[in-house]
């Protein structure tokens, strides 16, 4: 399982990474693997706003469907759309895929340093 | 008295003591005394199988066969092959659930997978799920799936099958939305109103093809209107009638909806039907109900299996767009049967005849005295007449076993299919001119 | 197998409409169409073959033993669908004058008046098409209720986290906000929670007695009584009739409004998923809002669906209940519960029941413990099942039990059918610790092989094309 360390992480498993005034939000490692295959991404549109600890979009496995929790407040900037036709990206390489990215962040919840989240998941596994 | 029942009482009891218990009352314990039932139900003493026959057969007799049926108003009498009948009799087919493991399953599954090609075929689109309950909740459903965050309303024709337009006022009603209707003008729905109502918070707008009064829309036109206020367009089609008649796609349709009981499904009094549903693939996810997929086993052999799960209520719950779970797949197959047993051209045929026999129905009855066509329009297989007279006229072709037309806003609804035959359509309009020339 | 489509030959097909005997009329060309469908084209053999072998390749209640848990999969009598077949019903146009349907209202008339009896209800819809399709319409006599008195407050559904999904997916398609409380330890209704959850708020509740888990809650009435003191009223999903019909009513546990499964309770075949039919009853102060057709009966209140219903489905359900009767009604309700508790014992020395006590009609395995230590999933037990002829248990409900199973024999079994499947269930038991390859790779003997979902739901092909 890989924590990379430059990441920060929420407790609903979701990486966030700052990139020049944006947030920039994917799924972890450890929630692809719980998940399973990916099949299906519903994303936001551009322009939405998102709210700390709500659902932004959720993603689709075979036999279940999880809320993405969005770790910040803001606008939606852009959503990647690739991974509309191709989800499985999410399981191959998670932090590669990123899934949004928010500007005009107003809020921010409490986050983990990789290895706080790597013993988080630990406990959690 | 009857029963389906194989154990015999001393298995029963056999089992009974396996369990360490003594009677039946034993095994409902948790039920608090005061509600178990310690008498016998209301209702009669039970039955043998003939006796049984003998009750629902009288029941049935109370019932009249016409020898012609001229009414449709969203029932209609086609002709059923033979064969339709048979395959879906099937035990197999008749007493399955629904496919969920795919592995024993893969007979229905593949018949669902034609059943979706068919329907795609028909209406143009590129998606079709497994069936919905009938035409109306088809419309309902179609309604609710283009509505999102800020488009909540829908816009119905009021050309539109009465049922239908109330079915979707129902399910408008369980989520808070609003249900319009565009008015009609000239027995269509009008042009110049739809294009007023068409606002920035319309999410849909619902056309019949052919419209409630048999009348032929003009279904493009619409459609472009309906798109060009950033809406979505739903057609609610007649099945046979596509066969040649511009599909839906053609039309601009975002999702194309009907009543599936015209494809082999008898009358049966109202039911069951079934609700065909077909959508343009960027709304497949947002359809509902069951979908089947092609796939590969994990030895690479072609395999079918329910898909895209994950929209459904069993897994998405109060999120789900809709609680569908049960749907008509015995319908479907019927549907499936029928229409490879027409083929193209047979559906064609059976398409043209209906339309040709109303309009020699239409011709003959318009040339009686007092009767006109309501409205000036073209029409497939129904239209509507002013005559004076109705309730004479149909009580005169009630006697030759005939069912006339449905009376409808103070005319009458006329229907006719390919299963009538020239002869009968003459002894209805001779009879109805004896009424009128008395 | 080839599909329809890849037997079609070009101008093959079934004698079926004679030549147009009337003038023919030409279709204005601006409404044609452009391109005939790609329907098959076929020969009656050759329709009939292909249908047979499909029919091959599923296993129905006639197949074999289908203890499909919260489906009732108990045998469909042949009776039943001659009945629905005769010309008397089957070719009654729903728009019939009344005269000439007095037979279709006199089925509809008996039938209500038995299943009033059975549900303990004042008044009943048939126009509901399936369960859940009746959810829908018992919760919408819920709202107008409400509305009818001006209470705009109601805004909440009660649900427990053991529902069947359709629960939670019709309270929203009726606008309400779901609460899900949690279950008890024994699978029943938390009275603290449900406590918790009422106010006044609350517009019902939306309960299965027996549960999801197979077990009667001895709590009903409390239940009941605390939704209605707090203003909301009762409504009962029939998922779970099978169980009770003829023993207890849900009438008598303080329920409002109901829905029952035709197809599943009063053994109406299901078809491969359908046709059902969910008749709703409901006490006499919710009469006013039942759904009625605009056509065929002038209503103007609600409707969920075009005309009366699936009539046919209801001549089945009548049939099965001039046969069974007052007696045979409790009789069948009784052996479902028997067979159920039997199978249980007979299982429970390998697989581990999640609730080990007295269960209604069906019960719940958990096999989490053999996950561990076999490495063997519910999944695996279930596929494995199949090599033996028997229809897997429903998997992985409720989702309260990790690795559920759970079994519904139905009281159409007999015990030799009972004793042998839970052989099986010990010998996969056995064999799961001393050869799980075989049981993870099951089944072996079917048509197919494990298919790939994933694939399917990443990219669905949902129809065929022409190469």
């Amino acid at each position: 399982m890989n924590f990379p360390e430059e990441l920060r992480y929420s407790k609903s498993h979701e990486w966030v990474k700052n990139e020049n005034d944006e947030v920039v939000i994917g799924i972890s490692d450890f929630a692809q693997s719980e998940l399973g295959d990916v099949v299906f991404i519903n994303l936001p549109q551009e322009g939405d706003s998102v709210t700390v600890g709500e659902a932004f979009g959720d993603v689709e496995s075979v036999k279940a469907v999880s809320d993405l929790i969005c770790p910040v407040s803001g606008v939606v900037s852009a959503i990647n759309e690739e991974l509309l036709d191709a989800p499985e990206k999410l399981n191959r390489a998670p932090y590669g895929a990123w899934i949004i990215r928010v500007a005009e962040v107003s809020e921010t919840e409490e986050l983990l340093g990789s290895a706080d989240y790597e013993a988080f998941c630990a406990a959690e596994g | 008295m009857g029963s389906y029942v194989p154990s015999t009482a001393p298995e029963q009891q056999e089992m009974l003591r396996a369990l360490g218990m003594e009677n039946v009352r034993e095994l409902y314990r948790d039920v608090p005394e005061s509600m178990y039932l310690n008498g016998p139900l209301n209702i009669p003493a039970g039955k043998s199988e003939l006796e049984v026959r003998r009750a629902v057969t009288a029941m049935a007799a109370k019932n009249k066969v016409y020898h012609t049926i001229l009414r449709g108003a969203g029932a209609y009498d086609h002709y059923i092959p033979s064969i339709v009948k048979y395959i879906p009799a099937k035990e197999e087919f008749l007493t399955a659930y629904t496919p969920y493991q795919s592995e024993i399953s893969q007979g229905l599954l593949q018949s669902i997978f034609e059943y979706q090609t068919m329907i795609c075929e028909l209406t143009g689109m590129d998606v079709s799920n497994a069936s919905v309950y009938d035409g109306a909740t088809a419309a309902a459903e179609a309604a609710a799936l283009c509505r999102d965050r800020k488009r909540r309303v829908t816009l119905v024709s009021a050309a539109t099958h009465p049922d239908v337009i109330a079915a979707i006022r129902t399910y408008c009603y369980g989520t808070g939305d609003e249900m319009r209707l565009v008015p009609v003008k000239d027995g269509v729905t009008n042009f110049d109103m739809l294009k007023e109502m068409l606002t920035a918070e319309v999410a849909s707008f619902y056309v019949q093809q052919p419209n409630f009064y048999g009348l032929l829309e003009d279904a493009d036109t619409l459609g472009a209107a309906v798109h060009q206020a950033g809406a979505l367009y739903i057609m609610g089609c007649h099945p046979i009638a596509l066969a040649i008649m511009k599909t839906p796609r053609d039309c601009g349709a975002d999702v194309a909806v009907g009543e599936g009981q015209p494809l082999g499904l008898p009358l049966g009094y109202g039911g069951p039907y079934l609700g065909f549903m077909a959508a343009a693939e960027k709304l497949m996810r947002r359809l509902p109900g069951r979908i089947v997929s092609e796939t590969m086993d994990n030895e690479g052999r072609r395999a079918f299996v329910l898909s895209l799960q994950a929209r459904e209520q069993h897994i998405r719950r109060e999120k789900a767009g809709s609680n569908s779970c049960s749907n008509e797949a015995l319908c479907a197959l019927t549907a499936s049967v029928y229409m490879a047993a027409m083929g193209p051209e047979g559906m064609a045929e059976a398409a043209r005849q209906s339309m040709a026999k109303a309009h020699y129905l239409a011709k003959g009855l318009c040339a009686l005295p007092g009767v006109s066509l309501r409205y000036g329009g073209d029409f497939f297989h129904e239209f509507l007449v002013d005559m004076p007279r109705t309730e004479e006229v149909l009580s005169a072709l009630e006697k030759k076993n005939i069912l006339g037309g449905l009376p409808f806003e103070g005319g009458v609804l006329w229907c006719a299919t390919e299963k009538v035959s020239r002869e009968a359509l003459d002894e209805a309009i001779a009879t109805v001119k004896e009424v009128l020339t008395r | 197998m080839k599909l329809l489509f890849e037997k079609s030959v070009q101008g093959r097909r079934c004698a079926i409409l004679p030549t147009c005997d009337v003038p023919e009329t030409a279709l204005p060309e601006r409404f044609a169409r452009q391109a005939a469908p790609k329907l098959p084209e076929l020969s009656e053999t050759d329709i009939s073959r292909h249908y047979t072998a499909l029919c091959g390749q599923v296993h129905g209640v006639n197949s074999g033993f289908y203890p499909l848990g919260s489906c009732t999969m108990k045998y469909n009598p042949r009776i039943d669908e001659e009945m629905a077949a005769l010309p008397g019903f089957a070719d009654i146009h729903p728009l019939s004058p009344a005269h000439a349907a007095a037979g279709c209202r006199e089925v509809l008339g008996t039938a209500k008046q038995y299943l009033c009896q059975i549900a303990g209800m004042d008044d009943m819809t048939f126009q509901p098409a399936a369960g859940a399709h009746g959810e829908f319409t018992g919760v919408l006599l819920i709202k107008q209720y409400h509305d009818s008195r001006g209470d705009k407050g109601r805004t909440k559904i009660i649900v427990p986290d053991s529902a069947h999904g359709t629960n939670p997916a019709t309270a929203a398609m009726c606008g309400y906000e779901v609460v899900n409380i949690a279950s008890a330890p024994d699978g029943c209704v938390d009275l603290d929670a449900l406590r918790g959850a009422l106010g006044a708020d609350t517009a019902g509740l939306m309960l299965t007695n027996p549960n999801t888990v197979g077990l009667f809650d001895e709590n009903i009435l409390e239940i009941t009584r605390l939704v209605h003191e707090a203003g909301g009223l009762c409504y009962y999903d029939g998922a779970n009739l099978n169980a009770v019909m003829g023993v207890v009513r849900p009438g008598d546990m303080g329920f409002d409004c109901i829905h029952m499964n035709l197809h599943k309770t009063f053994a109406t075949p299901h078809g491969g998923g359908g046709p059902g039919a969910g008749a709703v009853g409901c006490k006499a102060f919710l009469r006013d809002f039942l759904p009625r057709s605009a056509l065929m009966e002038g209503g103007n209140g609600i409707q969920v669906r075009s005309f009366g219903g699936n009539f046919l489905v209801v001549v089945r359900a009548l049939t099965y209940l001039l046969t069974l009767g007052r007696e045979g009604i409790p009789e069948a309700a009784q052996n479902a519960v028997l067979n159920a508790n039997y199978l249980m014992s007979q299982i429970k020395g390998s697989f581990a029941p999640a609730y080990d006590r007295v269960c209604m009609h069906e019960f719940v395995l958990d096999l989490s413990a053999f996950k561990k230590e076999a490495g063997v999933s519910a999944l695996d037990v279930a596929k494995a099942l199949i090599d033996y002829g028997m229809h897997p248990p429903t998997m992985y409900f409720p989702l309260i039990v990790h690795e559920a199973l759970m079994l519904e024999p139905t009281e159409t079994e007999d015990k030799e059918t009972l004793d042998g499947a839970a052989a099986v269930f010990r010998t996969l038991y056995e064999q799961g610790h001393s050869d799980p390859a075989a049981l993870q790779t099951a089944p072996h003997h079917t048509p197919i092989g494990r298919p790939d979902e994933v694939q399917a739901a990443r990219h669905p092909v949902v129809r065929w094309e022409a190469t």
